[in-house]
C-alpha cells in the first residue's frame, strides 16, 4: 500500500514539475508577478512529494517488504540496518529516486533563501530546473519505476553486494549526487541569464554559492569514492581512471574553472560568455555521467544498468537538454559579453590560462573515455585505453597548473606586476628545489618526475601560505615590542575574511594532495609471496611475520583472517595488520578486506588470497608512502571550499579577494 | 562571423559526439564481448597429443600453410564434464560429416577416461583429436569458453571462433557462407 502511494507521490511529482516548468517562465516573459512567485511554491511542493517517495522506498527497504521487486532484487533480511538503508540508493532505480529527490531540494533551497534573487531570474530559474526534474521523472515513470511490485513475494531477498555495504560507500553516492545536482542550479541560471540577455556581476554573486557548494560536494564524494576504492577493493590503487571515476571528474575539473570563473565575473564584470557557457558544460558533463553510468554504452567495474532502452532515453534526455542550452548559447552568447578586456599578466588573466588549461584537461579526458567507443562505431575495433593515456596526459596538467595557482593569488587585479610576484615567491621556490633534491636523494634518483613532483607540491604549499603571510603581516614599526607585533598579527588574522582562508586551504589542498598521488602512485612498493604461518617475508626494510590464520564469523558472512606483525630494521615492532577473506552466506560471493595500518609518512597495506595448497596462502603487501595525504588534502580542498562558502558578503561591501600583497584592511 | 562559429562550436562538438553515442547503444553491440585475439593470424604453434589409439592428435603440420593449402578445419574445443559441449553434439557431427572441411576435437581439462567414455556413448566425428589435460596449449589457443568452436582457413589462418554451443540457425548463419567462400576460392 505504501509503495503504491509513493509512486503516486512520484507521478504528482512529476505533474507538478511540468506546471514549475512553464508558469514561471511565462511570468517572467509577461512580467506577472503571481506567476512568477508560483515557480516558489511549486518547488517547494514537488519536494514534499518526492520526499514522501522516498521515504516510501526507504520504508520497504528498512522493513525488507520483498513484494518490492526493487527491494527484492537488492536487499536481505540479515543486511545491517545502515546498509538496508543505504541499499535504497545502491541501485539504479534508487538512486534516481534520490538524484530527483536532491534535484528538487535544491529548488526548494533557492525558492527559500535565494530572496535577493531578481523575481524573473528566480523564476526562470525554477522553470529550468524543473524542467530537468520533468525529464529525469518521466525517465523514471516509463523505464525506472522503483515501486513496482513483486507477486507472489520471495521469502529472501537477493542482497546487496557485499562491496557496496560499507560506511564510505553508502555516503559516497549521496555527496555525489549533492555535486552534480547542485550543477544543475547554476546551470538553470546561466540558462536563465542567456534567456533574460544577460550575465553581469550581481548574476555572478549569486551563482557562485551554488557553485561552491556543488564544488566541495563533488570534490568530497570523489575523494570518497577513491577513498573506498583504496581499503575496499584490495588493489592497492585509489584510482583507475574507469569511465565512471572520469564521469565524476570531468564536472569537478569543470567545475573548478566555473567556480574561478564566476570570481572574474563577479569582482571584474568579464568574461561572462565564458562563465555561462562554463555552467552549461559542467552540468553537462554530470549528465553526460549519468548517461555512461546507466545505458550500458561503456563496461566499468561500476556500471548500474545495461539497459539500452533506458539508455536511449537518457541521451534523449541529455540531447534535449545540453543541446538546447547549448543551442540557445549559440544564439544569445554573443550577448553576454561586457566588453571588458583583460590584461594576460593580472589576476583574471592567470584565472583565464587556469580555465584554459582545466577545460583542455576535461576534454583530455573525455577523448580517452570515449575513443574506444568512436572507434567501434566507426571501424568495429576494440580496444581499451588506460591508465597509461590518461596518467601520461594528465600529469603535464598538473605540473603547468601548480605554478599558476602559486602565483596567481599575488597577482593584482587588472594589471598584475610578475616579477614582484616571483620575487615574493622566492622562498618558497628555494624550499622546493629543497624538497625535491633531498625527494631525488631519498628515492635514489628512481624518478625524476617523482622528485619534480614532490617539489613543485612543496612550493604550491609553500606559496599558499606565504601568499596569505603577506597579507597578514604588520608593517614593522621601528622600536615596535614584539608582543606588540604579534598582537597586532593576531588582529589581522582574525580580520580576514574566510574565503581567504578558503583559498589558501583550497590550494595549499591540493599541494598535498599533488604529494599524496606521487608518493603512494609512484613510489610505492609491493611484495608477492606464497606463506605460511609463521613465515617471515621482506619489504624493504620491513619485515612482515605471518603469525597465524582463523576464522572469524561475522553478522552475514564467514572470514578467515591473517594476522601479520610488522618489524622495522631496528627489530621493534611498527604495525599490526589483519587482512581477511569473506564469505557472505546469500550468495556465496567472496570479498577481500585489506588490512591498513596508517602512518603520518607511508601506508602499510596487505592483501590475503586463496591458499593455493592448505596453510600455503597468496599474500600482496605494499608500502604507500605519503597515502594519507591523499585523504588529508581532500580533506583541506574541501573545507576550503566550504569555508569561502561561509566568507560570504553582500555585493558592493568590497572585501572580495582583491587584497594586494601588503593590505590586509578590507576595502572602504 | 568567427565569433558566431566559436560560439557554435561547443553545440557542433556535442551533437557529434551525441549521434556516435546514439549509433553504439542502437548497434546492439555487447560492450563486454571481447573478441578473439586470434582471429587473422595463424593457428598456434601446439603439438597435442592423442586422445585415444588409433586417432591422432594434431598440431600445426596438420593444418594448410599459404604455400601448401589443405582443406579448412573446424576445431571443436569439448570436455565430457561440460553440459552445452553434449547439447551441440548432434550439429558437430553433421559438420564433420561435411566433404572438403576437416573436423579435429580438442579435448581440454578432462580425464581420459572420462572422454573416451564420452566419445563412446555420443559418437566419435572427430578425424584427428587433441588431448590437453592440464590446458596449456588451450592457453595458446585462447580458449576460455566451453564449447568453442574454431573455424581455420585453407591457408591456416584463424577466420572465425565462436564460444558457447553451436546450433543450426548460427551454423547456416556464421560457418556456412565461410566454408562456400573457401569452396569458391575467395576465403583465407
Amino acid at each position: 500500500m505504501i509503495a503504491e502511494f509513493g509512486h503516486f507521490a512520484l507521478l504528482l511529482a512529476l505533474g507538478i514539475a511540468a506546471l514549475q516548468a512553464t508558469v514561471p517562465l511565462l511570468g517572467a516573459a509577461r512580467g506577472r508577478v503571481r506567476w512568477m512567485a508560483f515557480g516558489s511554491w511549486a518547488a517547494t511542493a514537488q519536494f514534499g512529494c518526492l520526499a514522501l517517495a522516498f521515504a516510501a522506498l526507504t520504508q520497504a527497504y528498512v522493513r525488507a517488504d520483498f513484494s518490492v521487486l526493487n527491494v527484492a532484487m537488492n536487499s536481505h533480511s540479515l543486511k545491517p540496518m545502515l546498509y538496508k538503508v543505504s541499499g535504497v540508493w545502491g541501485n539504479h532505480e534508487g538512486s534516481l529516486l534520490l538524484w530527483v529527490l536532491v534535484l528538487a531540494f535544491f529548488g526548494v533551497l533557492v525558492a527559500l533563501f535565494a530572496r535577493n534573487l531578481p523575481a524573473a531570474l528566480k523564476a526562470r530559474t525554477l522553470s529550468v530546473q524543473a524542467m530537468i526534474s520533468v525529464g529525469f521523472l518521466l525517465f523514471m515513470s516509463l523505464t525506472s519505476n522503483p515501486f513496482m511490485r513483486l507477486f507472489p513475494p520471495p521469502p529472501e531477498g537477493r542482497d546487496l553486494n557485499p562491496l557496496l555495504q560499507d560506511p564510505g560507500l553508502a555516503l559516497h553516492p549521496p555527496m555525489l549526487y549533492v555535486g552534480y545536482v547542485g550543477l544543475s542550479i547554476v546551470f538553470s541560471l546561466a540558462v536563465a541569464a542567456l534567456i533574460a540577455g544577460r550575465a553581469d556581476r550581481a548574476w555572478a554573486h549569486w551563482a557562485r554559492p551554488w557553485a561552491l557548494l556543488a564544488w566541495s560536494f563533488l570534490g568530497g564524494g570523489i575523494a570518497l569514492g577513491s577513498w573506498w576504492a583504496y581499503y575496499e577493493l584490495g588493489w592497492g590503487g585509489f584510482w583507475f581512471w574507469d569511465p565512471v571515476e572520469n564521469a565524476s571528474f570531468m564536472p569537478w575539473l569543470i567545475a573548478t574553472a566555473l567556480l574561478h570563473s564566476l570570481i572574474v565575473t563577479e569582482k571584474r564584470g568579464a568574461m561572462a560568455g565564458w562563465t555561462v557557457l562554463l555552467a552549461i558544460l559542467a552540468f553537462a558533463f554530470s549528465l553526460m555521467g549519468t548517461f555512461l553510468v546507466r545505458s550500458g554504452v561503456l563496461t566499468s567495474v561500476h556500471a548500474f544498468a545495461n539497459d539500452p532502452d533506458r539508455g536511449i532515453f537518457i541521451l534523449l534526455l541529455l540531447t534535449v537538454a545540453v543541446g538546447g542550452a547549448l543551442a540557445l548559447y549559440a544564439w544569445r552568447g554573443g550577448a553576454m559579453s561586457t566588453g571588458i578586456a583583460i590584461r594576460p599578466i593580472s589576476r583574471e588573466g592567470a584565472m583565464a590560462l587556469n580555465n584554459l588549461f582545466l577545460v583542455t584537461a576535461a576534454a583530455t579526458i573525455l577523448l580517452g573515455t570515449l575513443y574506444p567507443l568512436f572507434l567501434e562505431v566507426m571501424s568495429g575495433e576494440k580496444i581499451t585505453v588506460g591508465p597509461p593515456y590518461f596518467n601520461r596526459t594528465f600529469a603535464p596538467f598538473v605540473l603547468v597548473l601548480a605554478p599558476i595557482l602559486a602565483v596567481a593569488p599575488l597577482l593584482g587585479w587588472k594589471r598584475g606586476d610578475l616579477p614582484t610576484a616571483l620575487r615574493h615567491l622566492r622562498v618558497a621556490l628555494a624550499l622546493a628545489l629543497g624538497t625535491g633534491i633531498a625527494a631525488a636523494l631519498i628515492i635514489d634518483g628512481r624518478s625524476v618526475m617523482a622528485a619534480t613532483g614532490l617539489g613543485i607540491a612543496a612550493w604550491l604549499f609553500a606559496a599558499a601560505f606565504h601568499t596569505l603571510w603577506l597579507a597578514v603581516r604588520p608593517p614593522t614599526r621601528r622600536g615596535e615590542a614584539v608582543r606588540r607585533h604579534l598582537y597586532r598579527l593576531w588582529l589581522r588574522l582574525r580580520a580576514l575574511p574566510p574565503s581567504r582562508w578558503g583559498m589558501t586551504f583550497a590550494h595549499a589542498g591540493i599541494a598535498v594532495v599533488i604529494a599524496g598521488v606521487v608518493g603512494a602512485g609512484s613510489l610505492a612498493t609491493e611484495r608477492i609471496a606464497a606463506m605460511r604461518p609463521g613465515n617471515g617475508v621482506m619489504l624493504g626494510d620491513l619485515e612482515f611475520r605471518l603469525e597465524r590464520v582463523r576464522t572469524v564469523p561475522g553478522p552475514n558472512y564467514q572470514a578467515e583472517r591473517a594476522d601479520f606483525t610488522v618489524y622495522d630494521a631496528t627489530g621493534h615492532q611498527v604495525a599490526t595488520l589483519s587482512p581477511e577473506r569473506r564469505r557472505y552466506h546469500a550468495n556465496g560471493q567472496s570479498t577481500t578486506e585489506a588490512a591498513i595500518a596508517t602512518r603520518p609518512l607511508y601506508d602499510l597495506y596487505a592483501v590475503i588470497s586463496e591458499p593455493t595448497e592448505p596453510g600455503l596462502y597468496g599474500v600482496r603487501l605494499y608500502r604507500k608512502p605519503l597515502a594519507v595525504w591523499l585523504w588529508l588534502g581532500a580533506g583541506m580542498i574541501v573545507a576550503g571550499g566550504f569555508l569561502s562558502l561561509a566568507g560570504r558578503r553582500r555585493p558592493g561591501s568590497g572585501a572580495f579577494d582583491g587584497e594586494r600583497p601588503g593590505h590586509g584592511e578590507k576595502n572602504p | 562571423m568567427t565569433r558566431r562559429l566559436l560560439l557554435l562550436l561547443p553545440l557542433l562538438l556535442f551533437l557529434v559526439t551525441a549521434v556516435y553515442l546514439a549509433r553504439q547503444l542502437l548497434s546492439g553491440r555487447d560492450p563486454a564481448h571481447v573478441p578473439s585475439a586470434l582471429i587473422g593470424k595463424s593457428v598456434p604453434e601446439t603439438i597435442l597429443p592423442p586422445l585415444k589409439a588409433g586417432k591422432p592428435g594434431f598440431a600445426r603440420v596438420d593444418f594448410g600453410t599459404r604455400d601448401f593449402p589443405a582443406d579448412p578445419v573446424l576445431v571443436n574445443v569439448f570436455a565430457s564434464w561440460c553440459v552445452p559441449c553434449r547439447a551441440e553434439h548432434p550439429y558437430i557431427s553433421a559438420l564433420g560429416r561435411l566433404e572438403g572441411v576437416a573436423l579435429y576435437g580438442f579435448n581440454v581439462k578432462d580425464e581420459r577416461k572420462a572422454a573416451l567414455d564420452w566419445l563412446q556413448e555420443l559418437g566419435d566425428p572427430y578425424a584427428r583429436i587433441g588431448f590437453d589435460p592440464a590446458g596449456r596449449n588451450a592457453v595458446e589457443w585462447g580458449v576460455y569458453g566451453y564449447p568453442e568452436t574454431f573455424l581455420i582457413s585453407p591457408e591456416g589462418i584463424v577466420i572465425y571462433k565462436h564460444v558457447g554451443p553451436l546450433h543450426p540457425e548460427l551454423i547456416e548463419r556464421e560457418i556456412m557462407p565461410r566454408l562456400r567462400d573457401f569452396r569458391e576460392g575467395r576465403g583465407g
